[in-house]
């Protein structure tokens, strides 16, 4: 089992790599090689700079817009009356939703015992924290007095105020805050072993310093990794119904008003898919390029695509399933606001979005079903950044489409997004990036003593397949197996070869 | 070496360490070591090997009790803060609702509870395994920094009633799988 092959063997070829989620030989020393030389290299790759020089013409943009904001208040977003939420709302929607795929994979597929997940919980999980920070900008800065947000939280004060909590909007701020916390503590705690592992490579003294602080003197003791484990499943345990409930509450900002299109039930399991569908497709943005630009395709291999897009799949299918439920409840209502409201988003002055978000969450990732398009990487890049259009379009017609067009059409208006709600917005998103690629820098971007763990899974588990290498369960490790059939249809040898490399 | 230790000799061993390259090895090591009857037994791997902890016959629920007392405290602070907040000190009249509406306090304490449960979690796991901690003798093992990579170690410590320098070294060398045995100073 434990073959040696050298550092980086990805042109070793010994077995057939399709089904697997490991592939090649490796051994635990490879991997280690491998996952932290993008780290301790002592130059980073070309395109890391460029990104990080682009994107951080971006993070410029992003202080500008914050301080032309503070300079001149919100006015100059293209908010108005009736439409007091806009992009600011949609975005830290949009944003919120984004990071809860981290969550997911790194608690909810951890406690279901899916070991496949370990080579992508920790770059996805670095995505909550950073989409978390870009999420909780918005309605800080939407407060319009952004230096007074501290009155957000219950503090003894000489005003003899406390916060309203009647409202979900003070119900946000608990969620997001501690869906922040518990994030950040849950990721280190996954760091820790890794900056150890680290600490012991690092050849420069300030690496070896800095490495060496963060690590906390952690040293593997058989004891330590007891409670370490203990504490790994408690936080997934936590954080499960916690990611469950961030959304739900935010759903709950709509669906506890009464503006029409918002004071349904659905939301929050409707919310909650969604997010997790977007956030789905923002991993796959990301981690299509880096696995391909770091080398990294013997980890993140065409079956956790594979799987990735039948999640994807799956949370979509929910998502246009609210939509269809959203019109019927509209119709069904026999409420003539509910019943307008249907009206205006199929033929009012927004109807194109309205069309374009079918387009994008409903009708194209339908082409998910086939198992070839699936491992079809240039295809499902391009379906990710799609549905992250068309998760944006849907917070747009949820806000903006309905507070346009209310109860009263002496109260209707129009929204448009001014320059400053672009800039911030693409802001955010070079912030993103910037914050992403300087992780990917100084943190291992895969969780490496879990690769270590499901390396020794996997040959426990062709040990007991009596060695056939060639085996089809040779990569199966979980107990549950999404799809469960194995090398049917397409997902023979030569797509692999051909795609993957 | 150093003259403030003239009183009594001391000895600087900390205690002996086997170096495997399997997990496996690592594991029936540790069982076989307390069948021989070492009791200050420790492992170190890079990973947590599954079984490791009934090998060294160590149990310790403190962890998860911390965690719920924890999420228990969050529920109460969270719960009562709100009454205190919005029913005994600053009681507004929203609508007319009643006061005291409880139903609305649900997700702020739900939230709490899961806060501090998670902080618990966090804070006594490092508690509890005594981190940080910068230096450890343990780290003087030669090759030791390829414990976080891909090498597995078995500790013997002096400090065990049935601790001898040459007899732990010759039942360490004797064992499955076993790369390197040496002896660790402090």
């Amino acid at each position: 089992m434990a073959t040696r092959t050298p550092p980086n063997g990805a042109q070793v070829q010994t077995r057939p790599t399709y089904e697997r989620f490991i592939d090649n030989q490796h051994t635990y020393g490879t991997m280690t090689d491998i996952i932290s030389e993008v780290v301790l290299s002592p130059r980073p790759p070309m395109f890391w700079f460029l990104i990080i020089a682009l994107s951080f013409v971006f993070v410029n943009v992003f202080l500008m817009a914050i301080t032309w904001l503070v300079l001149r208040g919100t006015g100059i977003w293209g908010n108005n009356i009736p439409v007091g939420w806009a992009w600011d709302i949609i975005n830290f929607v949009w944003w919120i939703g984004i990071g809860h795929a981290g969550t997911l994979i790194s608690a909810i597929l951890l406690l279901m015992q899916q070991q496949w997940r370990n080579s992508i919980n920790r770059f996805a999980e670095a995505m909550t924290i950073f989409a978390v920070v870009c999420a909780g900008i918005y309605p800080l800065l939407h407060t319009g007095r952004p230096w007074v947000d501290y009155w957000l939280f219950p503090y003894p004060n000489i005003l003899g105020m406390w916060p309203q909590y009647r409202s979900p909007l003070c119900w946000d701020v608990f969620a997001v805050s501690t869906y922040f916390t518990v994030s950040l503590l849950f990721w280190f705690l996954g760091l820790v072993p890794d900056i150890a592992t680290l600490r012991d490579r690092a050849t420069h003294p300030l690496a070896k310093k800095a490495y060496g602080a963060a690590a906390l003197g952690w040293r593997g003791a058989a004891r330590h990794w007891v409670r370490y484990e203990q504490a790994t499943n408690l936080l997934a345990g936590l954080s499960a119904p916690l990611v469950l409930s961030v959304h739900s509450i935010v759903s709950f900002d709509f669906a506890v008003g009464l503006v029409p299109g918002w004071h349904t039930t659905i939301f929050p399991p409707y919310f909650v898919a969604g997010a997790v569908f977007a956030g789905f497709a923002m991993v796959l943005t990301f981690g299509l390029p880096l696995r391909a630009a770091y080398g990294l395709k013997d980890f993140i291999t065409i079956k956790h695509i594979d799987w990735m897009c039948k999640i994807m799949l799956a949370t979509g299918l929910i998502v246009f399933y609210g939509y269809i439920l959203e019109m019927f409840f509209g119709m069904y209502s026999g409420n003539i606001y509910e019943i307008a409201l249907v009206n205006n988003r199929l033929f009012g002055p927004y109807r194109y979005f309205y069309y374009a978000l079918i387009f994008c969450n409903g009708l194209a990732p339908q082409i998910l079903w086939s198992a070839n398009l699936r491992k079809n990487i240039p295809v499902v890049w391009i379906l990710t950044l799609i549905i992250g259009v068309g998760m944006w379009l849907e917070r747009f017609v949820i806000i903006p489409m309905s507070l346009s067009r209310d109860f009263l059409p002496s109260n209707w208006g129009y929204y448009t997004p001014t320059f400053w709600d672009w800039a911030l917005f693409i802001g955010t998103m070079g912030l993103f990036t910037f914050l992403f690629f300087m992780f990917i820098k100084v943190l291992p971007m895969i969780n490496i003593f879990e690769m270590r763990d499901l390396l020794l899974r996997i040959n426990h588990h062709d040990h007991k397949a009596n060695g056939h290498d060639d085996h089809h369960d040779a990569g199966v490790l979980a107990p549950v197996t999404v799809g469960g059939g194995n090398g049917v249809g397409g997902n023979g040898h030569a797509t692999d070869g051909k795609v993957g490399s | 070496m150093s003259s403030h230790h003239n009183h009594e000799p001391v000895d600087p061993t900390f205690g002996t360490v086997a170096e495997f390259d399997d997990p496996d090895a690592l594991l029936s090591a540790a069982h076989r070591a307390h069948e021989a009857g070492f009791r200050h037994v420790e492992a170190y791997s890079p990973f947590p090997i599954h079984g490791m902890d009934e090998a060294l016959k160590f149990d310790d629920a403190r962890l998860p009790w911390a965690t719920f007392l924890g999420g228990l405290g969050g529920c109460a602070i969270g719960f009562l803060g709100l009454y205190y907040t919005n029913v005994v000190d600053y009681p507004w009249n929203v609508g007319g609702r009643p006061l005291f509406s409880w139903p609305q306090f649900l997700p702020i304490t739900y939230e709490c509870t899961i806060l501090f449960a998670a902080l618990s979690a966090f804070f006594f796991q490092f508690a509890l395994n005594g981190l940080p901690k910068p230096y450890h003798s343990i780290f003087n093992t030669p090759n030791f920094a390829r414990a976080t990579q891909d090498r597995f170690f078995l500790l013997i410590e002096k400090t065990d009633p049935q601790y001898d320098s040459s007899e732990t070294a010759s039942f360490l060398s004797g064992l499955r799988g076993v790369i390197n045995v040496s002896e660790v100073e402090k």
